[in-house]
């Protein structure tokens, strides 16, 4: 506390100093605040709250000087909004930081996020709408001693909610990434068409062990559990003309957790993309394999906190809510997959493209588990303190967990109506929600949506979505859908919008309406949206991660704003 | 109680003292073609130019992107600004940037911010996100959200920056 006030003090003071002509500098920031009221509806399954008001809000200010920065981000869950964790009761200063740059050195100190390639091995991020946020708290070093060269250093520690994490035994996260590209180093390669960057990391996690047991063939063994867990990573980026090929490679050691069931095989993955890409023409192909990548600054920490690195899910991104209803996310155990997309623009004044022009995109994806077979036959697999599994690098396993087909249709009829036709096909294995050994979900998903200028600055939208599948009496399994949204824009500020969505293919619970009515305001950078209604429980997935929201019923307020 | 009037505090000496001539920060983005370059580096020949928070799974980015698409010939021309569009995908959908701005047949420079530091240190909540910098690369008007119109009111701020810088 008596620190932030410190770095408070010193902020005012060099703003004073700012309108004494004394020191230059500038200020900036953002803000959000999103408040929810919430009644009890027995038939949606939304339960009472009994604080009646909830808010999540957080602010960050930033202050440059010239090469210096610093920032605060205040943050407020009074009390968390429905989805978020209850740990995140509370308000104060959950970031602070100070920056120095000079010449090729950048200095960190306090809270910072970093990433190194994909992220294989380290990221750390935040993601305000989905309660994630695992920024380090220590130090970083950013060096471009030359041309092309990037060097980093990172060392701390993962925030867990309000933790004070320097009075946990939460890991010690260190680590480093060199970064070349090859171009931009040597005058020679500087004028050639290829393209070639290579890279490396290495990160290590400081953790005590603690003090477990395992039985493996009838004899109990204490187990000897490594205190400092390495990974490594290397990667290559090629481009040549309209080619381009990414290609990373991890591997981490012995990491006995719980998450993995303690077993010390060690963790490997591979990411790999492809793509053709021309003017009018996007070709890319991606392929993952994923063998016991869990890694945590905290052994038994399971769930979206305190991850050391990011293992992005190989499938589409859906915009729509029918197509979201069923999302993928990595299995970190283990998984390998496949997605394809092919994005293509049919010339204006052909017969397919008409006036305008038509885009097409086809995506693909199917992602299954990884081949696991028994060390040896006594030993059954993910024994405790064993190897685990054997498994074949190539081969495929046998269980699907999501496969999905989308095509989407981009048209325009004339400079004042734009509409897009979506079908989708999706195989889910209820696995990818948690819940294993369900029988699969097989749905097909239709979305038309249209948007007409009314005049020069307001248009409607309106949007229909059919989600078909005969899969029910499951939470997450109730049975067909429609979607029906309409939109009024007006002028760039304001905006109403209607939707219903209703599950009128429930046969063994009710065919209910989630309604929902919005109204917003946007002045340049602040934003004010007021909506009533029913929210279906389900995930909701920004970026690749997904969280659990519950079902809810009312009154919603969203205030965000910039400066 | 007292942070948060400590908060307030700050919020108001940062109102009061919010300067005009609020520029790019310091903070080193890569090209589609795997160069590094710092944001404080993005110009036009000290014409305006336009930065556009964007993500290839944001439904409205799309939209103002292709409709200034149609506009951008036009937009050039007549007041010859550049449009930056940053990119915020991570790794998971990083990789359908290249194809997306080329099928889609885009002339922007396109940027990528995979980690969002861009996106966090210009306080951009969420995308898209318009800003306008004038030809000293001073950020000049910004707008959150994109309804179908939005890209009338941007090149109305761009022609009063040049008809200004004239």
């Amino acid at each position: 506390m008596k620190k932030i006030v410190f770095l408070i003090f010193i902020l005012v003071l060099c703003l004073q100093g700012y309108s004494q002509g004394i020191f230059g500098g500038k200020v900036t920031g953002s803000f959000q605040l999103d408040m929810q009221v919430s009644r009890e509806d027995s038939v949606i399954g939304s339960q009472n709250v009994s604080e009646k008001f909830l808010s999540n809000g957080f602010a960050n200010i930033l202050y440059t000087n010239g090469d210096f920065s610093a920032g605060i981000r205040f943050e407020s869950y009074l009390n968390p909004i429905l989805g978020f964790a209850p740990q995140y009761k509370g308000a104060g200063f959950a970031n602070r930081f100070a920056s120095y740059k000079k010449d090729f050195l950048e200095i960190t100190l306090g809270n910072y996020y970093e990433q190194f390639g994909n992220g294989l091995i380290f990221r750390s991020y935040f993601e305000p709408n989905l309660g994630l946020d695992n920024a380090m708290d220590g130090i970083r070093i950013v060096a471009r001693p030359l041309n092309g060269i990037t060097v980093k250093g990172i060392i701390g520690k993962q925030r867990y909610y309000w933790d004070d994490i320097w009075k946990t035994d939460n890991g010690l996260v260190r680590g480093g990434d060199v970064d070349l590209a090859l171009n931009d180093m040597f005058p020679f390669m500087a004028n050639m068409v290829t393209r070639i960057g290579i890279g490396g990391s290495f990160v290590s996690v400081y953790e005590k062990a603690p003090v477990e047991y395992a039985t493996i063939n009838d004899t109990l063994y204490r187990l000897n559990i490594p205190e400092n867990i390495g990974a490594a990573a290397f990667r290559l980026d090629v481009s040549h003309k309209a080619f381009n090929l990414f290609a990373e490679y991890a591997q981490k050691g012995q990491d006995p957790n719980t998450q993995n069931k303690y077993i010390y095989r060690k963790g490997e993955a591979l990411f790999l993309t492809a793509g053709y890409s021309v003017k009018g023409l996007g070709i890319s192909v991606a392929a993952k394999r994923i063998d016991n990548m869990n890694f945590k600054s905290r052994r038994t920490e399971l769930g979206n906190m305190l991850s050391v690195n990011y293992l992005p899910a190989i499938t589409k991104q859906h915009a729509y809510s029918l197509m979201a209803m069923y999302p993928y996310a990595t299995q970190v155990n283990g998984e390998m997959g496949l997605q394809a997309d092919v994005m293509y623009k049919i010339k204006k004044g052909t017969l397919l493209g008409g006036k305008y022009g038509v885009d097409v995109k086809f995506n693909y994806s199917r992602i299954h588990s990884i081949d696991r077979q028994q060390i040896d036959e006594k030993t059954p697999l993910y024994a405790k303190g064993t190897e685990g599994y054997t498994s074949d690098f190539f081969k495929i396993g046998d269980d699907l967990y999501f496969e999905e087909l989308n095509f989407e249709l981009g048209k325009k009829f004339s400079n004042d109506l734009k509409t897009t036709f979506m079908y989708s096909y999706q195989t889910f294995n209820p696995i990818a929600s948690g819940h294993e050994g369900f029988p699969f979900v097989y749905a097909n998903i239709f979305v038309l949506d249209g948007t007409y200028r009314l005049a020069k600055t307001s248009s409607v939208r309106a949007e229909l979505q059919f989600l078909f599948t005969d899969a029910q009496g499951e939470e997450w399994a109730t049975g067909s859908w429609c979607q029906a949204t309409l939109e009024y824009n007006l002028g760039g500020k304001w905006f109403a919008a209607l939707t219903d969505q209703w599950n009128y293919g429930n046969e063994t619970g009710d065919k209910t309406h989630y309604y929902n009515v919005s109204i917003g305001c946007t002045i340049n950078t602040t934003r004010i949206q007021l909506s009533y209604g029913k929210q279906r429980k389900g995930i909701m997935c920004i970026g690749g991660v997904c969280r659990e929201v519950p079902a809810s019923n009312g009154l919603f307020a969203t205030i965000t704003s910039s400066f | 109680m007292k942070k948060i009037l400590i908060l307030l505090l700050g919020i108001t000496f940062a109102a009061n003292i919010m300067a005009q001539d609020v520029k790019l920060p310091n903070v080193s983005v890569k090209t589609l073609d795997g160069k590094t370059i710092n944001a404080q580096d993005f110009s036009n020949d000290g014409k305006p130019f336009v930065v556009c928070f964007w993500a290839t799974w944001c439904k409205p980015c799309l939209m103002e992107l292709n409709t200034m698409a149609e506009y951008y010939e036009e937009w050039q021309k007549e007041t010859g600004v550049k449009i930056y569009a940053v990119s915020i995908d991570d790794s998971r959908t990083s990789g359908k940037v290249l194809p997306l701005v080329n099928s889609s047949e885009w002339d922007y420079e396109v940027i990528l911010d995979v980690n969002s530091e861009l996106k966090r240190s210009m306080g951009v909540n969420n995308p898209p996100h318009t800003f306008v910098c004038n030809g000293k690369g001073e950020i000049v008007w910004q707008h959150a959200s994109y309804a179908l119109g939005d890209e009338q009111h941007l090149i109305d701020v761009i022609r009063k920056i040049t008809v200004e810088e004239k």
